[in-house]
């Protein structure tokens, strides 16, 4: 029997999510009810920048990918080289289309020895069962049967090793960890979706929620600052941090209904992912034939001037130029008291250009105005904190 | 009579829906507009009939999706009284006593997809995808009149570049797949996707529709644009009940018509288009009235208009040969039925919202084929595909308080019956209709307060439809686009001068979408050089 009356899931966290909520601003993500907003977003948003921030990251699509031709597969599917990829381990990757177009990104887990998990933006597991015909593996959707939490932010070392989690003083950026939590099991990496220090813990749902309280148990004694964040304070972390969205930022390849409207790795800036050197991958041959080409347009970071957030603005080459294209994921960022944005460009003479005009519209007190901002270019990310990377973590 | 000495500047064959918005776009130009009817109620197949009293039937077509919201909004149809009410999701019963719901809510539909295959679930984002490339590509050809490829005339080479562009927005290798979807099987099409027989079943039904094609005859890929690419206020997909009844839209168009001083004659059946010097120069009425005109718009389909009203004569041997060709083999059947009460479907859940949209209760492709079977040897299937409706869950207007009207749109049902119809044969027909209902339904036989049963021939004979074919033509690539009705006649011109075409058997074919009525009405008004009051195409981009 089909359950018709909820549009959105529960997730196992989703009792104490509700508790927590003041604004009961909710989101759907991959059919879960999500916070959009728990408190207010600026509050939040520092929780991952000077605290600790925990979100439920249970939504997100994951498979468990296994069998002796797992790994063979896993390089076949992906435009990077994943072979060397050793047990313990987390990387990045997109996989595209025989045309070279991407059709998402995520991140490969190879939890141990044959053992993958693939963790995807969108529902990938037709595309992954279609790309698995010929290898002997198996590839089974693991969503519901995962809860995850991320608790990202400065403090989140000191928050999870209060929490009662040992050992994580030797875990390194994409490090992942097998260990136990009063009694049941949880696995722990070093990732995150935030550019700052963060860990995302993995556990069985029966398990999330002595999970979730072991964690805001630190709060309640007094230690630590530890706030539950929603999907607006994500958004500005993860802009800052340079990530991408697929879905969001550029269209996903089997989304895509107009010709062109898709994009190869190249014109998203994640050249440096696709390994040309590698054996036979799903397209390659689209790939190598692009790679030769001049690029005719990319997503490109700008960084504006002035206090303005550009909102579904026009680029221009100049103000009152040529409209070479649109942004698209935009923010303030708190941090660096500036606007910024991606976006997606049309080269100038083949090249990236420097700066661009970008139009702005935007309302003081009803009224509509229009303002010319200068946007630096910029294929850096916005802002890369060092303690996310250093090893052990600062303790607070 | 008449007044046998006025000259119409047009008159125009049928009030059904091409027929009113063809005049209406004629008479919004100033022209003096006749509608002759044959019946005493205007309509055609967008009727809503008063049989049983307290119920309307929508006894013809039944919903409505692809009328061209562009006519919608040009004749203002509003406030001419029209309202699309859309009506939400579809569900399909299977014989093992579960059912798939196509839910209005695109998460819940989602969630429902997965429970029968969590693959399926995902590959229906690439199926959507794909069907949404040649539903824009089609429907952006829908208000255009179809370029003559063997002409040599400016106008033609300015559309055909117009649809090579349009073709030209798709890669090459889409272009391939387009070819492909053109001329394959639904089944197929649909195999490319989906592995769940439930799911297969569920969305193969809309190519099968009015045609007298099988789930794996080739071309019925094609037909399920005419049940996809339609909208109801911009959701692609969407279909809606017309509030009162399919009437509703012909009324509105009538009201709008008259508005602009058109006038329509019902109870007024045209025996023959009269033609003098290879030219038309009005209609001789079965009265033997004779009224004159200074152009003449069939909204009869082709068969019809060529080799009925049309003296054979008067017709060149070609035409004459392609319309004795024409595929037009009616396929469909309907039954129309007042109920007591709302039928219940313990199957579903309490209060579940599927019985609100399209029913159905073939669960096997195999079932669907062998529904085919029956018709392709004269006989009804015996167990058919339907489409069943309770409109009155959403319409006040078309049952009583607490009573309720259903549509069951029958899928296959022969023109003629092993050796013709009979009134036992039109019965028997139409219980094992309602026995496959009350499968699904228990109680359902003991709700009927009226039953109205339609075959192809009560189509034909009441609607005139030939054959009872709902489109008025076969809806295959050889008789689409500039085949439609054939090669030479695809610009609603006919064989003789001043006469034009404006029915379903034109380009782009039936459904209900006003575009055939519309598009021959920017040639008639071409030809008289007047300014187009016909809409452009709103364009998607």
């Amino acid at each position: 029997m089909h359950d018709f009356t909820k549009t959105l899931a529960p997730s196992p966290f989703y009792d104490r999510i509700v508790a927590q909520s003041q604004t009961q601003n909710w989101a759907h993500w991959n059919g879960y009810q999500t916070p959009r907003v728990v408190d207010t977003v600026a509050s939040e948003y520092f929780a991952v920048r000077s605290s600790c921030s925990v979100m439920d990251l249970t939504p997100m699509e994951k498979y468990r990918i296994t069998g002796p031709d797992a790994k063979a597969f896993l390089n076949r599917l992906v435009v990077r080289d994943v072979s060397k990829l050793k047990p313990g381990r987390v990387t990045y990757v997109v996989w595209c289309n025989d045309e070279g177009k991407v059709i998402d990104d995520g991140t490969v887990f190879h939890l141990s020895e044959g053992v993958y998990r693939l963790c995807a933006q969108h529902h990938q597991l037709d595309w992954l069962r279609l790309s698995s015909i010929g290898f002997d593996v198996s590839i089974e959707l693991e969503t519901h049967d995962v809860a995850a939490l991320s608790v990202q932010g400065p403090t989140s070392y000191s928050v999870l090793t209060e929490a009662g989690i040992s050992g994580l003083e030797t875990v390194k950026p994409f490090d992942i960890v097998h260990t136990q939590l009063d009694g049941f099991d949880i696995t722990v990496s070093r990732t995150g979706f935030t550019g700052d220090l963060g860990y995302e813990l993995w556990t069985e749902p029966e398990n999330a929620l002595a999970l979730w309280d072991a964690i805001f148990e630190v709060k309640k004694r007094g230690l630590y600052d530890i706030r539950l964040i929603g999907l607006d304070a994500l958004e500005m972390v993860r802009i800052e941090a340079g990530f991408i969205m697929p879905g969001w930022d550029f269209n996903t390849a089997e989304t895509v209904i107009r010709d062109g409207y898709d994009r190869t790795p190249y014109e998203l800036d994640l050249g440096w992912l696709v390994n040309l050197n590698k054996p036979y991958f799903t397209g390659k041959r689209a790939l190598a034939a692009a790679n030769k080409q001049p690029l005719k347009r990319k997503m490109v970071k700008l960084i504006l001037d002035g206090n303005k957030v550009p909102s579904g603005s026009f680029i221009f080459d100049r103000k009152d130029g040529k409209n070479i294209g649109a942004v698209m994921a935009h923010s303030w960022s708190p941090i660096l008291k500036r606007a910024i944005a991606y976006a997606d460009i049309e080269l100038i003479n083949g090249q990236v250009p420097k700066e661009v005009s970008v139009e702005i519209y935007y309302q003081k007190e009803l009224a509509w105005k229009l303002h010319w901002a200068r946007a630096e270019v910029t294929d850096k990310p916005f802002w890369t904190p060092k303690r996310r990377s250093i090893t052990p973590p600062d303790a607070y | 009579m008449g007044n046998s000495n006025k000259t119409y500047d047009v008159v125009v064959i049928g009030a059904g829906h091409n027929g009113l918005t063809n005049a209406a776009f004629l008479a919004k130009s100033g022209l003096d507009v006749l509608v002759l009817e044959k019946n005493d109620y205007i309509g055609g197949a967008t009727v809503s009939r008063e049989l049983e009293p307290g119920w309307f039937y929508s006894n013809c077509s039944y919903v409505c999706s692809l009328f061209r919201p562009e006519i919608y909004q040009a004749l203002d149809l509003g406030r001419h009284g029209l309202e699309i009410v859309p009506l939400q999701g579809s569900v399909t019963f299977s014989q093992s006593g579960d059912y798939f719901g196509s839910y209005h809510h695109s998460e819940i539909r989602r969630r429902e997809i997965a429970r029968h295959s969590q693959r399926d679930a995902d590959a229906s984002i690439r199926f959507d995808a794909d069907l949404m490339k040649w539903c824009r590509l089609i429907r952006g050809m829908l208000l255009r009149t179809p370029p003559d490829p063997t002409s040599f005339k400016p106008r033609d080479f300015m559309e055909f570049a117009f649809l090579l562009k349009k073709f030209h927005e798709l890669s090459e290798d889409q272009i391939y797949q387009f070819i492909r979807f053109f001329t394959m099987s639904i089944a197929e099409y649909l195999e490319e996707y989906f592995e769940n027989d439930l799911l297969l079943a569920h969305f193969s039904g809309g190519s099968i529709i009015g045609t007298g094609l099988g789930v794996y005859s080739p071309g019925t890929a094609y037909v399920l644009l005419h049940h996809a690419m339609g909208d109801v206020d911009g959701n692609v997909g969407s279909w809606g009940f017309a509030r009162g009844g399919m009437g509703a839209v012909s009324g509105a168009l009538a009201s709008a018509f008259q508005a602009h001083g058109g006038e329509i004659r019902s109870g007024a059946e045209v025996a023959e288009i009269n033609v003098s010097g290879r030219t038309a120069t009005g209609v001789t009425l079965a009265s033997g009235e004779v009224i004159k005109a200074k152009k003449v718009v069939s909204n009869l389909d082709a068969q019809r208009t060529f080799l009925k009203v049309m003296n054979e004569k008067d017709v060149p041997p070609d035409v004459l040969t392609r319309a004795r060709n024409f595929k037009i083999r009616g396929s469909s059947g309907k039954l129309n039925i007042a109920l007591d009460g709302m039928p219940k479907f313990p199957t579903l859940p309490e209060g579940s919202p599927l019985t609100l949209g399209h029913m159905h209760f073939t669960d096997t492709l195999e079932r669907l084929e062998r529904a085919y079977d029956d018709w392709k040897e004269d006989r009804w299937s015996a167990d058919p595909y339907t489409d069943t409706l309770i409109p009155s869950q959403y319409d006040p207007t078309v049952a009583p308080p607490g009573k309720h009207m259903m549509s069951v749109f029958v899928q296959y049902c022969p023109v003629e019956a092993e050796g013709g119809w009979t009134p036992e044969k039109k019965d028997a027909f139409g219980k094992t209709v309602i026995d496959q209902i009350n499968d699904y339904s228990p109680g359902f036989k003991d709700m009927i307060v009226h039953a109205e049963v339609r075959t192809p021939k009560e189509l034909e004979e009441e609607v005139g439809l030939t054959g009872g074919n709902i489109f008025q033509g076969e809806l295959t690539l050889d008789q689409l686009l500039f085949n439609r009705p054939f090669p030479g006649y695809a610009q609603y011109r006919g064989p003789v001068r001043n006469m034009y075409m404006c029915s379903s058997s034109n380009h782009p074919g039936g459904g209900v979408m006003g575009a055939p009525g519309a598009n021959a009405a920017r040639e008639i008004l071409r030809d008289l050089k007047r300014t187009d009051t016909t809409p452009e195409d709103f364009g998607d981009d």
